[in-house]
């Protein structure tokens, strides 16, 4: 649901009975895209809102939040057993800009485990099912924030992209999101998985409620000293661009079929030619082991003594933190965080760690190179069409199928995911790559193409 | 080729009790994935690495008091406390 049709719900009905008709839809839904509904909450906002108390550009909007982004006093599990009765005490900064703009925060969304998979099959709270069909995976991590958006059980939502965790379930639910620049939106209040890869970005249903989220959330945080300070305003700007197709990230049949179609469309008005990127054939790798090892320095923090999830019997430190680790983490997660240990261990850190920090370099020039004649990148977001719950069983075919979306986060640039259509009654994304900061080009490309598709 | 010692080892270093059937399922995945990282090795060209994608330089600040947690919000997540403070497991072992 988009914004404009909220608002004239809520016109003719009240804020009120809009909210909990929202309410009723997410009791009876199959998706489990919600690890926390905050019904109590959102309707006593709904009932300010009706009185006139509640003000701000987004006043009165249902907007879900990924449950890796911190709300003081509301529970932020990151989908895992070890922060399952965790309350922060501040709240992130987005989520700071959300309240102040009037948002509703209608309930926190299910996720992979601290963000790590591409399915949500790895949450301890169990898979999101996608709304097109409930055997398949709405897509991870940030799964639930898709869903609802395509469900009508929210109607923004904030995720989280890491290798492509906003894209990913944006293309399996057929709805927008976006990955901003590294630096744009500040991830103070974002539980973090790998620091330097990630950033907080905004999902939707339309191009034009996209911007303005982006709008409210980024700008300047003293609080990330990653955080550029530079603020974000959607300018809507009509122009020709030169259009550049990676060679290197295809899909399978079903993807290619719809992507050629739209890259047939994108002709009619764009320039568009073929473009090779030799290092994505080892962006995976790198990033991956990037990914890894900061997860393991990252998860370190979890020791069951200042938080989250503890045994009822101190022991010896050794016994205790290995104990509360071993209960109070899922497999996947405990695979990243050995596998970085291992990438960063006495011997092997020129091997994995700092070969593909350099990796990172010449992604990062192929992307610089290729940039000075293109406007914008495209590819498929996903090989694939939204995969069979169960279908990814083995942990590197899973990490395999974010093929696509890893070289932009090792780069640090914007990309979106744009609906493009339907193969075989399950939607397909397509991905859009700009340069750093370019965040209005790419809405402006992704507004005419998904009003085309 | 991974061991069953390399993941003892790594369980060891993460902090991670793994029991024996655990192990040998690690191991078979870590071998996979580990064979998989290895085509880093097929990288001939030395550049220098990117540790941080943007040009960020520190930022400073005045040495003054600011806002912080009070007591009781920075101990309402733990689970063993004591007059005010956090109890944490034994060190000396």
């Amino acid at each position: 649901m988009r914004i404009a049709e909220w608002k004239e719900k809520v016109e003719s009905h009240g804020c009120y009975d809009a909210v909990s008709e929202i309410l009723e839809r997410i009791e009876k839904s199959k998706l489990n895209a919600y690890i926390t509904v905050c019904k109590d909450d959102a309707l006593k906002m709904a009932e300010k809102y009706d009185r006139g108390e509640l003000k701000g550009r987004l006043a009165g909007i249902p907007v879900a939040v990924k449950d890796n982004i911190s709300t003081k006093g509301i529970l932020t599990t990151c989908a895992s057993k070890m922060l399952s009765d965790y309350k922060p005490v501040f709240d992130a900064h987005v989520v700071e800009r959300l309240k102040a703009e009037g948002a509703i925060i209608i309930g926190k969304a299910n996720m992979d485990e601290f963000a790590m998979g591409t399915t949500t099959e790895t949450s301890y709270y169990g898979v999101v099912r996608n709304p097109y069909d409930l055997d398949r995976v709405a897509g991870g991590s940030s799964g639930g924030s898709a869903a609802v958006i395509a469900a009508n059980e929210a109607v923004l939502s904030l995720g989280s992209d890491t290798g492509g965790s906003i894209r990913c379930p944006a293309s399996f639910c057929g709805i927008y999101g976006l990955k901003p620049t590294y630096g744009l939106v500040s991830r103070y209040g974002l539980i973090p998985y790998a620091n330097s890869l990630e950033q907080i970005g905004p999902m939707a249903d339309s191009i034009d409620d996209l911007a303005l989220l982006l709008e409210v959330i980024a700008g300047k945080d003293r609080r990330d000293s990653t955080n550029s300070g530079k603020e974000f305003k959607f300018v809507p700007k009509d122009r020709k661009l030169k259009v550049g197709v990676i060679a290197e990230m295809g899909g399978n049949e079903d993807v290619m079929k719809r992507f050629s179609e739209a890259v047939e469309v994108i002709r009619e008005k764009h320039e568009v030619k073929e473009v090779s990127m030799p290092s994505f054939k080892y962006a995976l790798a790198a990033y991956y082991i990037i990914a890894m090892s900061e997860a393991s320095s990252n998860l370190a923090r979890y020791d069951g003594v200042r938080y989250g999830y503890a045994l009822e019997k101190l022991d010896s430190w050794r016994r205790y933190f290995s104990k509360v680790r071993a209960e109070g983490f899922g497999d996947e997660v405990k695979r990243r965080i050995m596998l970085g240990s291992y990438a960063l261990s006495a011997g092997y850190y020129g091997k994995y760690y700092l070969k593909a920090q350099k990796v990172r370099t010449l992604v990062i020039r192929d992307f610089n190179k290729v940039f000075e004649e293109f406007d914008v990148l495209i590819s498929p977001t996903m090989p694939s069409l939204p995969f069979k719950i169960g279908e990814l069983a083995d942990p590197l075919t899973m990490y395999k199928a974010d093929v696509n979306t890893v070289p932009i986060n090792l780069a640090g640039l914007p990309a979106l995911s744009v609906p493009i259509g339907f193969e075989r009654g399950l939607p397909v994304g397509l991905q859009v790559i700009g340069n750093y900061f370019s965040e209005n080009t790419l809405l402006n490309f992704g507004k005419w193409l998904g009003e085309r598709m | 080729m991974v061991s069953i010692e390399d993941v003892y080892h790594t369980a060891e270093l993460a902090k991670i009790e793994i029991t024996e059937e655990q192990a040998e399922k690690f191991r078979k995945e870590f071998e996979k994935i580990m064979d998989y990282f290895n085509i880093l090795d097929e990288v001939e060209e030395d550049v220098e690495p990117t540790f941080h994608v943007l040009p960020i330089t520190n930022v400073f600040r005045e040495d003054v008091e600011g806002e912080c947690l009070s007591q009781e919000e920075a101990l309402s997540n733990a689970k063993h406390k004591e007059e005010g403070y956090i109890k944490g497991p034994r060190v000396v072992e």
